[in-house]
Order: structure tokens, then sequence, then C-alpha cells
């Protein structure tokens, strides 16, 4: 599904990613997990083409999509959310998921600005999809309010199905559990391997809460100054001795 | 409120509008006249800047820029063969030129388009960069406009300008471009194009993980404003009836954020109410420009002191608005009943507030 070959990813002096090789197969949850500064984040920024990398490739679907533009990667089937929830925050939650459905619609200008009926029968369709999204996670009821007025579960739980309204085949959450108390944790679990079964989707997904990435994951890949230090299931990395010591430092 | 009341409400005031405009027409003297109409021009222009600053997120200072191509354009293509050499008579006209003549509305549709055009061209390169920086690329690409057509001599007839234009912008011609303009606002902003517009203004990096083409949706947007831009030129240069290049100085430009932030940028409503607001305020201020008499003080006139006013006035909006005066809501009979509602329970007595006040 996803495949990274020798990626590697420079900022000046600072190599933050360094000949990151990943393998995901299809509908996998795959963690990727390290302390903070690792380069997490920036593995994300790498495959969903925020950045170019310095070096190194990426395949989505035996395809190479390493220079691709961020929009064309979203095009391609690959959706994510962000570290420090990027909602649109002067639109209400409906239209937050609208946009998300905009792959969907994608009208020219004239098209939507007339209302032609291609446009019309596609963007009825989005509205449909995007009442059904929020009715998902118990949203529907604050359609009409800003995004950013709703509580920081409920507006991680919205970028997700905005994610999910691209209609992608991987998705990438970037740290989805943070900020969340135990049983918010375990709920969200739940949540993601539920519309992992729903949607068909493979799971890509950063998190530091030890107990959610050991709980939903099948695999994982851990992360320290850039490089890549282990993978496996979870239990194996769990006794993992370098693992350890990134986690804990050394005597 | 349902939607027929609705209907009839918009249908009322559709008629009302026209009653007013045939009055207007037939009754307010010249200089009234023109300062109403000017108000139309100042819509059409300032709500094509909102599309960019208000909806788009994109800090343009270019508009004079295009104005002036679209006033341009239409003069020339409007002018006749005998006003033409009347103009041009330090260096004739490019013969192709000379002949070319056309009625007003296909003319100001091309002066529309040729402006995009022109916008189109210069998006491409100066929509890599953004904020402060795109403002000065666009500064800097309006100057330069600016400068080619006084430099062009045999097309545009250099700093002579052009004298004589057919005084083609009527009241019916303006207020019909400025309703136009505002319905294809409107329009624009419900659809899915205008909600990309408004992803790509609150966060570009989100709008391109949902695969929204930032770029792409820049440039059109870019290029709908130019359009809309050079329109407003067209009109105002056929209202003024002279156009030359020291009239699209940036001077211009900043008269229309004025209006566009005055209103509250990404509000259409708050653009057509500051238009009127702006445009009136400025020749009804003229007095402060001249000689006085303040009782027993006879102050010499002092130019410009009207700005001054004006910047005061401002000064206070931006205070105590910090948003311009509509903010980004817009106006519609919802809204408005709603406000009736504050005011009647407001008059209704303190401590008397509804539930769901």
């Amino acid at each position: 599904m996803l495949r990274t070959e020798g990626l590697t990813m420079r900022f000046g002096g600072l190599t933050a990613v360094s000949d990151f090789n990943i393998s995901i197969e299809k509908n996998e949850i795959v963690g990727l997990i390290g302390p903070n500064g690792a380069g997490k984040t920036t593995a994300f920024n790498l495959i969903t083409g925020v950045y170019r990398p310095s070096a190194g490739n990426i395949y989505y679907k035996d395809r190479d999509i390493t220079a691709l533009k961020p929009h064309a990667i979203a095009e391609a089937g690959i959706s994510r959310t962000f570290q420090n929830i990027r909602l649109f925050k002067e639109m209400t939650v409906f239209d937050n998921v609208l946009i998300g459905c905009h792959l969907g619609i994608a009208s020219g200008l004239f098209a939507s600005t007339f209302g032609l009926p291609g446009y019309r029968k596609r963007e009825g369709e989005a509205r449909e999809k995007a009442k059904e999204l929020l009715e998902s996670v118990g949203l529907l009821g604050a359609r009409d309010e800003l995004a950013t007025a709703l509580p920081y579960g409920a507006q991680r739980r919205l970028e997700i199905i905005r994610a999910l309204a691209t209609g992608p085949s991987l998705l990438l959450l970037d740290e989805p559990a943070a900020g969340m108390n135990p049983q918010e944790s375990l709920e969200l679990m739940e949540f993601i391997r539920n519309i992992r079964d729903r949607y068909d989707l493979t799971v890509f997904l950063i998190e530091h809460h030890m107990q959610v990435v050991m709980g939903v994951c099948d695999r994982m890949y851990v992360l320290d100054y850039g490089q890549t230090i282990a993978q496996g299931a979870p239990a194996e990395i769990q006794r993992n001795q370098r693992v350890i010591e990134a986690y804990l430092g050394v005597e | 409120m349902n939607k027929k009341n609705k209907t009839w409400l918009t249908l009322g005031a559709a008629v009302a509008f026209l009653l007013l405009l045939a009055v207007a027409d037939r009754f307010f003297d010249a200089f009234t006249l023109r300062v109403f109409n000017l108000c139309a021009v100042y819509m059409v222009l300032a709500l094509s800047l909102n599309l960019l600053l208000g909806f788009t997120g994109l800090f343009s200072l270019g508009h004079a820029g295009f104005m002036a191509v679209g006033a341009y354009t239409c003069a020339l293509l409007t002018m006749s063969r005998e006003l033409k050499e009347l103009n041009f008579f330090l260096t004739p006209i490019l013969p192709w030129l000379r002949d070319l003549s056309m009625p007003f509305l296909p003319a100001l549709f091309i002066a529309g388009l040729v402006s995009a055009f022109i916008g189109f061209l210069i998006a491409a390169p100066a929509l890599r960069l953004r904020d402060d920086y795109l403002a000065i690329a666009t500064l800097g690409f309006a100057e330069i406009i600016r400068v080619l057509i006084t430099n062009f001599q045999p097309l545009t007839n250099g700093a002579q300008g052009l004298k004589g234009l057919p005084s083609y912008s009527t009241t019916y011609v303006v207020w019909a471009a400025a309703a136009v303009t505002a319905a294809f606002m409107v329009l624009l902003m419900r659809s899915s194009f205008g909600r990309a517009m408004k992803a790509v203004k609150d966060d570009e990096i989100a709008a391109e993980a949902m695969g929204v083409n930032v770029f792409r949706v820049k440039v059109t947007s870019f290029t709908v404003s130019s359009f809309f831009a050079g329109v407003g030129g067209a009109l105002l240069g056929h209202m003024i009836t002279t156009i030359d290049p020291k009239m699209f100085t940036f001077t211009l430009t900043y008269n229309i954020i004025l209006i566009v932030v005055l209103g509250g940028s990404g509000s259409i409503s708050g653009s057509v109410i500051a238009s009127f607001v702006v445009t009136i305020l400025m020749e009804a201020l003229r007095f402060l420009d001249e000689p006085m008499d303040l009782l027993f003080v006879r102050t010499p006139g002092l130019p410009g002191l009207r700005m001054v006013v004006f910047s005061v006035f401002l000064m206070a909006v931006i205070i105590f608005r910090q948003r311009g005066l509509m903010g980004n809501k817009e106006l519609s009979w919802d809204s408005l009943s709603r406000a009736g509602l504050r005011l009647r329970r407001r008059a209704g007595g303190e401590g008397k507030e509804g539930p769901n006040a």
C-alpha cells in the first residue's frame, strides 16, 4: 500500500529523518512512535507532500508519489489529520466536512457559481455524505456551530471525519489521542478500528499514548533522532532494549 | 422566517430599488447623481477586491493597475475614429486600432477579459509569494502597468491621456453592473469554489491536505478579481470621460481597500454598505477643504482637511469594530429580523431578556 525507500529530509545541517524505510500493507493499523523531536511529524509531512524529501522515494499503490503536491496526494487517496488540530476556524462544523468532500465535487468556477446540473448533483451528494459522517460521530447536532466552539475531543473527531470525507484509502493520524484522558483514548481506539473496517482503510498513526499504540496497532516503527531504531509487533517493541534506552535514557 | 416571505421581501426590495434608480435618474441634480452613480462603480471595485482580500486572503495592492487596463481597453474600443485622431495629435495611433469602434457593452466585457488576462499573467509569478511580499509584488506590477501606459504613446496616448470619452456610464448601466457583480459574488461564495477560497484563507496547509488545489484557487480568484476591477475601471473612465495614467496611482487602490476594510473584509454586504458610506462621506466632507466661518474665526481653505477627518472616522471604526462594520457576516432577512427583535426587546425594558436571547 505505502512504501518508502531511503527517505531522507535535511533542514540545513539537521537531518530530521534519515533513511526511513517502511512498508504498510492494506488494512493494517501501523504506529509510528519516538521521543519528541524524533522526526515523526516530518515523516508524515514528507508522505503527504508538505515537504519535498532531500533523498529517497515514496510509493503509494506502487505509484511514485514523491514529487506530488499535497492536493494531488490527497486526490490519490492519502488523507491526514494534524498534530495541532487544523480545522477551518471561521467555518461551521458542517462546512469543515464539506471542504473534505471538495475532491468529490471539484467543479470549475462557472459550473459551481451558476449551479450547473452536474455540479448540483455532486454538491447534493457531498452534503448527504457530510451529514452521514457527522452523524457517525454524533456531531450532527452541532453542524451549524463554529468548528472552534467544539470541545477538544470533538474537534479531534471532526478532524478525523473531515479527513475521511476526502474518501481516502490510507489515513494518517498525527497524535489523535493527544490531550485525551484514558477513557477518551479507549473510545478513540475503538473508533479507529471501527472506521478501518467500515471504510476499508489502512491507518498509519503517530502517538505518544503507549496504551493507545500498543492497543490498536498491528505493527509499529520507532524513530529516534531521525533513525529507525526498531520495528515489529507491539509486544516485541516493548522488550526492545534500544527503544527502552531511547525513551528512558542510558545509565 | 419562511422562504415565501423572504422571496416577497427580496422582490419588494428589488422593486423599491428600481424605483429609487428611476427617481434618482429623473430628479437628482447632476452632482448628486454623479455621487450616487459613483457609489455603484466603487461597489464593483470593492466587491472585486473583497474577493481577494476578504475571501481568499490575498493581500493585493495592485487594483489600480487592473482598473487602468480596463479603462484604457474600453475607451479605445468605444471611441470613434475622429475622436481618436483628435486625441492622438502628438503620435499617431496604431493604424489597426484607429478604425476599431464598437458599442459600449461588448467593449466593457472585453475590457474585463483583457484585464483578467493580464491578472492571470501576473498571478502566476506573484502568487508564489504570500502576505506582505505579495502586496509589494502586486504594487510593483500595478506601477509597471502605469509606466507602460505612460510610455507607450501609439497605443495609449501616453501622459496626455484620453479625453472626451463617450459618457456611457449612465445610472442604469452602472447599477446594473453593480447588481450583476454583487449577485455573482453571492453565488460564488455559496458554491464549492467559494468554500474552497475561504478554506485557503483560513488554513492553506489544511486546505491542501483536503485536496484543494490552493495555487489554482488563488490564481482563479486573482483572475476573477481582475476582471471586475477592469469593468469597474472602464465604468469609472466613461463616467469621468477623461482618463490619464496619473489617475491610476496607488491612492486609488487605497480608496478601495478603505471601503473593503471599513465594510468588513469577507462580507459582501459590508462592501456594499461601505461603498455608499465612503463615497458619500468623501463628497459630503468636501466643505472642510474650503474656507469656513466659525463664528468669529475665519479659517483659510485647508485642502486635505477632509481626509484628516476621514482618517479619524476610519480609526474610530477600527478601534470600536476591529473587523469592520459587518465583520465577515452577511446581511440577510434573517439577520435583519433578529436585529429587529433585539431592538424591540431592548426598547421593552432591561431585564426582560427572553430565555434564548
